[in-house]
């Protein structure tokens, strides 16, 4: 395939970008150790790592955001220096970042302009970009209506602005750091369609990911990080994902997760016709009806800002709503006035939040201070009517951290300097070891390393395999099919439809994702 | 007629006292709106009242006084840009301290000068701002009704009034017409998009904060200069809080920022024209409530109760690169 | 593992920053043609040199006490109290009114009832801006600075009206009762056989105020409710996650915050006083903020740097004599710079620390 793309353009041509025995270290980690690449132009180059491998450091070297403690940049043959962003750009690098940097209250016009005005006055600056977006939109399938504001935007949409921003700054070279993570499938493949235009158009593209099906798709040549260290590069079409995702973690690992066929029990939750209304009054969820048995994990699945977390928000009981919950058969409070996390535990409900950072922790409690989170009231934890017993949350927290192999295993420790993966350690064991009727699991392995991937998965399917019910929300489609016994899909607040996860596959559960509802059940 | 003349009195007091509101509130604008939240605008005037009366003082030039207030006010303003930008301080408490720094140099300082507690010397002469006859005013006076309005409202005030007024229109060409105004907003709205574009974020903050710096002297300046004939130990009494509060009345626009600062300044105009207001003969309401009138009706606007409010998204934030 | 030892954190740093605070100050005194070193001498020979100036320190020490613990247990809950200037200046109506209610016949009947009356109305004065903020969304830094102005108004309102003593031309209070005396410390000391200083208002409200920090320090570490208030204050979803009532947290800090603050008249205006006079917090409930800050919102801290804050204050009033051309504002410059250095610009001095201590550590590794 490679040799396919790169046919017609001599081999004596500098590769656009050449990296260098690049190397950084952020105090004693070291992100990246003597990292060369080479990228030919007019090729699309895959980089793949789990998290923390440093391909999000070496990027943000080449952008200009961090320097490199050591090793040289080429662009096109040159030597190039890059202290800042503004360098990087002048060098014709553009960068779409994971998280969009754009400014939601501009106009996508204002947006592109911003720090390439041509004078100190608006005006001829916008009058220019609008010119220059019509055509890129014709060539490039990248349409978007110049004056709409980017909250109003749908998340594909945003993207071809940033896109069209690099390409505005007449980048030759544009990296992406993980594309799709917020698109539905469909709008996957229209920026892959505009990646092969640009390809076509002799831009050279650079794909992070770790998504192994992208990058079999539309990369030419791939590079596996492991550690900050550059492991291998290798052409797309000589390898497999199985190969990769070897090279990726350094052993063979499982993609599907080893468990027995569920034993059904009676029905724990019973969602019927729920709706939520956020704070801005947009309705997030439409009426949807759901139901868990114990013993079985249902797998929520769907792009993110479907929905999900307004469901979870509302069982995890701070989110209002109308409609009703069962669980156990006995109703639950959504209207806020008995509805709150307290209650919520009360009634048999663990909850492991999306974000633990920002919600399943404090960060700057020590480790056992986070243990009582939510569970604050617990008697156990209590030494008098008065006072709270801190012994006996250090105690709990030391033998959690034990049986779940949280590592470092000190409950004096600040919840900020545990790695991701030992973070949600953190939290699953207050929330596992509780034996909830029902386990909210939202988003479980983001941001963690695949070893403990592999550990906070056992973990769930042992709970099911306990007769608990499981309600697990992921955007990660693969998580979703091997963990679930049931698979709902959610699309701008409905359910689409109800699989098999035996009986399905990832195209179908695409047209789920992306709102397309056949009604005719999986293939 | 008697009534006519109480209401052009009154709307022509509102002018003058909103003036340093006006300039306040515009500082705390570009200042917020670039996302530095900016608490310290009291302690800035203050500053700036006080070297702007002693600078007047000694050069017998009220001209240089605004020149020593603007100077004395920026130095504040970057002690709060260092604070809260370079080092990425607490914005409220950076602020909390440049006001009672302000509030101690000053007395402490004009104490050693002029040992007369903390005040300076009565301004007079060219020391101090005087009111400005526009053309045909006196003209107009004998007009019909539009001619008076010309001729007592807009004549006759101070140059500062003028310069306050005409800093509306220009903040707001500034803001929306200009690149500085496009990146000023868009960092306070989402400074790693500034960032990632390869502008600095910090340039522009202190830029923002350099502004709101001058506008803050000048506010000061014509406080000690202007509307008093010397400094007074704090003789900002609160004006730079109920600017922020009219900043947020205003939702952070420059034309409503106007308004929000006329109706302040009437309200003080009400309580040092009428101290004691009659209710219909049935009982007076006492001068206290009318002096804390202002302060009641911020803590009103801030409730609410007269429409939601919503910030610029990266205000108060110190902006950390992400890695 | 954390960036430096815990001991350079908590000892360290405030340590470096309040040098610097008091390196600046000194550039101002010589700014204006003073010696700095002479300064530092007078004022530490006032704050301490007698036990009339040590009573004067411990004095201003538990106003200081009292403002900063109010500021600290707000900054708990993330919520940034600058009223407590006027909640003390309520406060004091508070403890009037109970005074001046009965002819009190002792003051350990008359204490418990004067501080339900500081605090109740302390808090109450709290109440509204916290309310505001938690249900309105109301900025609670403008709104307390707001209703310091209020308060005084209110105060100088009460003072020329109903409160007005008939026998004064000035805006103060009628004298409270003899039974509501407190102990000075002259008096509790001199059955010992320790003389101490007649003229100096210190008053066993200083131990009050001691046991109000380790109460502080008791519900902020040792209770559910301060386990509520921590969450809530380092992280808002966090709590919200954990049933944690945004509101009820909001509320009832600020209940504390401003009890706290009233209590400070019990200080002052049954202490020392006597009587109500307007203005009689003079500014404590702002050296507050900056005693929380230096103390790093914990009591420990809060005590030791309103001891600082007593001494600086008791020394600058001996400047008036030693050195009159340093006005006693001085002090409130130290405090700016202080809560400057400690509070704003606090990685001024932890960055570089942060980066030593990793380097250090790499050597020895």
């Amino acid at each position: 395939m490679s040799g396919e793309n790169t046919a017609g353009r001599p081999e004596t041509v500098a590769p656009a970008i050449e990296l260098v025995g690049i190397s950084k270290a952020f105090g004693p980690v070291q992100a990246n150790k003597d990292i060369s690449i080479s990228v030919a132009r007019g090729t699309v180059h895959g980089i793949i790592g789990e998290n923390g491998a440093g391909k999000s450091t070496l990027m943000s070297i080449l952008y200009g955001f961090y320097k490199a403690d050591a090793g040289e940049i080429f662009i096109a043959g040159q030597k190039t220096d890059i202290p800042d962003s503004q360098a990087a750009i002048a060098a014709g690098i553009g960068m779409v970042f994971q998280h969009f940097k754009l400014i939601d209250n501009f106009s996508v016009l204002e947006n592109v302009v911003l720090g390439a005005e041509d004078g100190p006055m608006l005006k001829g600056s916008l009058a220019k970009a609008r010119k220059t977006l019509t055509s890129l939109a014709q060539e490039y399938e990248l349409d978007v209506d110049p004056d709409a504001l980017i909250q109003d935007l749908s998340v594909g949409h945003q993207q071809r602005v940033e896109i069209l921003k690099a390409l505005y700054r007449q980048a030759d070279i544009l990296i992406l750091d993980e594309p799709t993570g917020v698109l539905t499938p469909a709008e996957a493949d229209h920026l892959f369609r505009i990646l092969r235009n640009l390809k076509a158009e002799g831009k050279t593209i650079i794909l992070i990911t770790h998504k192994l099906r992208e990058i079999m798709d539309i990369t030419d040549t791939v590079s596996v990080m492991r550690r900050g260290e550059m492991m291998s590069t290798v052409n797309t079409a000589d390898t497999s994902p199985e190969d990769l995702a070897e090279r990726m973690v350094g052993r063979k690992v499982l993609l599907s997760v080893q468990k027995k066929p569920a034993t059904v029990g009676d029905t724990i939750l019973e969602i019927d016709n729920l709706r939520v209304v956020d704070d801005a009054g947009v309705e997030r969820v439409k009426g949807i009806s759901l139901t868990v048995r114990a013993g079985e994990i249902l797998g929520i699945a769907g792009v993110s800002g479907n929905g999900q977390s307004e469901l979870l928000s509302v069982l995890g009981g701070y989110m209002n709503a109308t409609g009703s919950i069962t669980i156990n058969g006995q109703s639950i409070d959504l209207t806020g006035k008995h509805s709150n996390g307290q209650s919520r535990r009360a009634r048999g409900i663990a909850h492991v939040p999306e974000d633990r950072q920002s919600e399943g922790l404090v960060m700057d409690f020590m480790a056992w201070e986070n243990t009582a989170l939510g569970y604050q009231r617990d008697p156990a934890y209590q030494k008098n009517r008065l006072l709270m017993d801190n012994a006996a949350i250090r105690a709990d927290t030391e033998a959690k951290m034990a049986r779940f192999d949280v590592r470092p295993p000190h409950p004096h420790l600040h919840a900020k300097n545990f790695s991701g993966g030992n973070q949600q350690k953190i939290v699953l064991a207050r929330e596992i070891e509780r034996n909830p009727d029902l386990l909210l699991v939202g988003q479980p392995t983001r941001g963690v390393d695949i070893g403990a991937i592999e550990f906070i998965h056992q973990q769930i399917v042992e709970l099911r395999d306990q007769g608990k019910a499981i309600l697990l929300v992921s955007v990660e489609l693969e998580e979703i099919m091997s963990l679930a016994d049931r698979i709902a899909v959610m699309f701008d607040g409905h359910i689409m439809g109800e699989r098999d996860p035996a009986k399905t596959n990832e195209r179908d559960l695409g047209l789920l994702m992306a709102g397309v509802n056949d009604q005719q059940g999986a293939d | 007629m008697d009534i006519v003349l109480q209401i052009m009195l009154t709307m022509d007091m509102s002018i003058r006292l909103s003036v340093v509101l006006l300039l306040a509130c515009l500082a705390g604008l570009f200042s917020e709106r670039a996302g530095v939240v900016d608490i310290g605008l009291e302690g800035k005037m203050l500053i700036a009242a006080f070297f702007a009366a002693a600078a007047a003082y000694h050069s017998e030039s009220a001209w240089l006084g605004i020149l020593a207030g603007c100077a004395a006010s920026v130095t504040f303003s970057m002690i709060h840009a260092v604070a809260s930008i370079t080092y990425r301080g607490n914005q409220l408490i950076s602020g909390v301290a440049v006001n009672f720094l302000a509030s101690g140099l000053t007395v402490v300082i004009g104490n050693a000068w002029y040992k007369k507690g903390g005040q300076t010397p009565t301004l007079s002469g060219d020391g101090r701002f005087y009111d400005i006859t526009l053309p045909f005013a006196d003209y107009f006076q004998t007009f019909p009704m539009p001619g008076p309005i010309y001729s007592e409202l807009i004549s006759g005030h101070k140059a500062v009034v003028y310069i306050a007024y005409a800093a509306v229109p220009l903040a707001w060409w500034v803001l929306y017409r200009t690149r500085f105004g496009l990146r000023l907003r868009a960092v306070g709205e989402n400074p790693a998009s500034v960032d990632t574009a390869g502008i600095s974020v910090v340039k522009i903050r202190y830029q923002a904060l350099i502004i709101a710096g001058i506008l803050c002297g000048i506010a000061g300046a014509y406080l000690s200069t202007a509307q008093a004939a010397g400094f007074g130990k704090e003789m900002t009494a609160g004006r730079g809080f109920i600017a922020l509060a009219a900043l947020i009345f205003a939702k952070w626009r420059p034309w409503q920022a106007m308004g929000a600062c006329l109706l302040f300044g009437f309200l003080e105009a009400i309580s040092n024209l009428y101290p004691n207001i009659n209710v219909f003969g049935l009982f007076t309401i006492p001068v206290q409530f009318t002096q804390a009138l202002p302060y009641i009706l911020t803590v009103v606007i801030l409730a609410g109760f007269v429409g939601k409010a919503i910030p610029p998204k990266a205000v108060g934030e110190p902006y950390v690169k992400e890695r | 593992m954390d960036k430096m030892p815990r001991w350079a954190d908590i000892f360290l740093v405030p340590l470096i920053n309040l040098m610097l605070a008091f390196f600046v100050a000194g550039l101002v005194v010589l700014a204006i043609g003073q010696n700095p070193f002479d300064m530092i001498y007078f004022m530490i020979k006032g704050a301490l040199g007698s036990t009339s100036g040590i009573g004067f320190t411990l004095y201003y020490a538990t106003n200081y006490m009292f403002a900063g613990l109010a500021v600290a247990i707000a900054f708990h809950a993330r919520l940034f109290n600058i009223g407590g200037e006027g909640q003390a200046g309520i406060g004091g109506i508070g403890v009037t009114i109970v005074l001046l209610a009965f002819d009190w016949p002792h003051w350990t009947i008359a204490l418990p009832a004067a501080i339900i009356g500081g605090a109740v109305f302390g808090a109450a004065w709290a109440a509204i801006p916290a309310y505001l903020q938690a249900k309105r969304g109301s900025h609670i830094v403008v709104t307390t600075i707001m209703f310091n102005f209020i308060a005084a108004a209110l105060l100088g309102y009460l003072l020329n009206g109903i409160l007005k003593s008939p026998l004064s031309q000035n805006a103060e209070s009628l004298g409270f009762p003899p039974g509501a005396h407190l102990p000075t410390a002259h008096e509790v000391l001199a059955p010992l056989g320790i003389a101490f200083s007649k003229s100096a208002p210190l008053n066993i409200s200083f131990l009050l105020a001691l046991l109000c920090a380790w109460g502080l320090w008791v519900l902020l570490w040792r209770t559910r409710l301060g386990y509520d208030i921590r969450t809530f204050g380092r992280n808002e979803k966090a709590a919200i996650y954990a049933g944690i009532s945004p509101v009820r947290v909001t509320v009832i800090a600020m209940l504390i915050s401003g009890a706290l603050a009233g209590m400070l008249a019990i200080n002052v205006v049954m202490g020392e006083q006597e009587r109500l006079i307007a203005g009689f917090v003079e500014g404590a409930g702002f050296v507050g903020i900056a005693v929380a800050l230096m103390g790093r919102s914990h009591p420990f801290g809060i005590v030791l740097a309103a001891l600082l804050f007593g001494m600086l204050t008791q020394g600058g009033f001996e400047l008036l004599w030693e050195m009159p051309a340093i006005s006693k504002e001085m002090v409130l410059v130290i405090q700016a710079l202080i809560i400057l250095f400690t509070g704003a610009l606090d990685n001024m001095v932890r960055e570089p620390l942060e980066q030593l201590f990793t380097r250090i550590r790499k050597a020895q590794s």
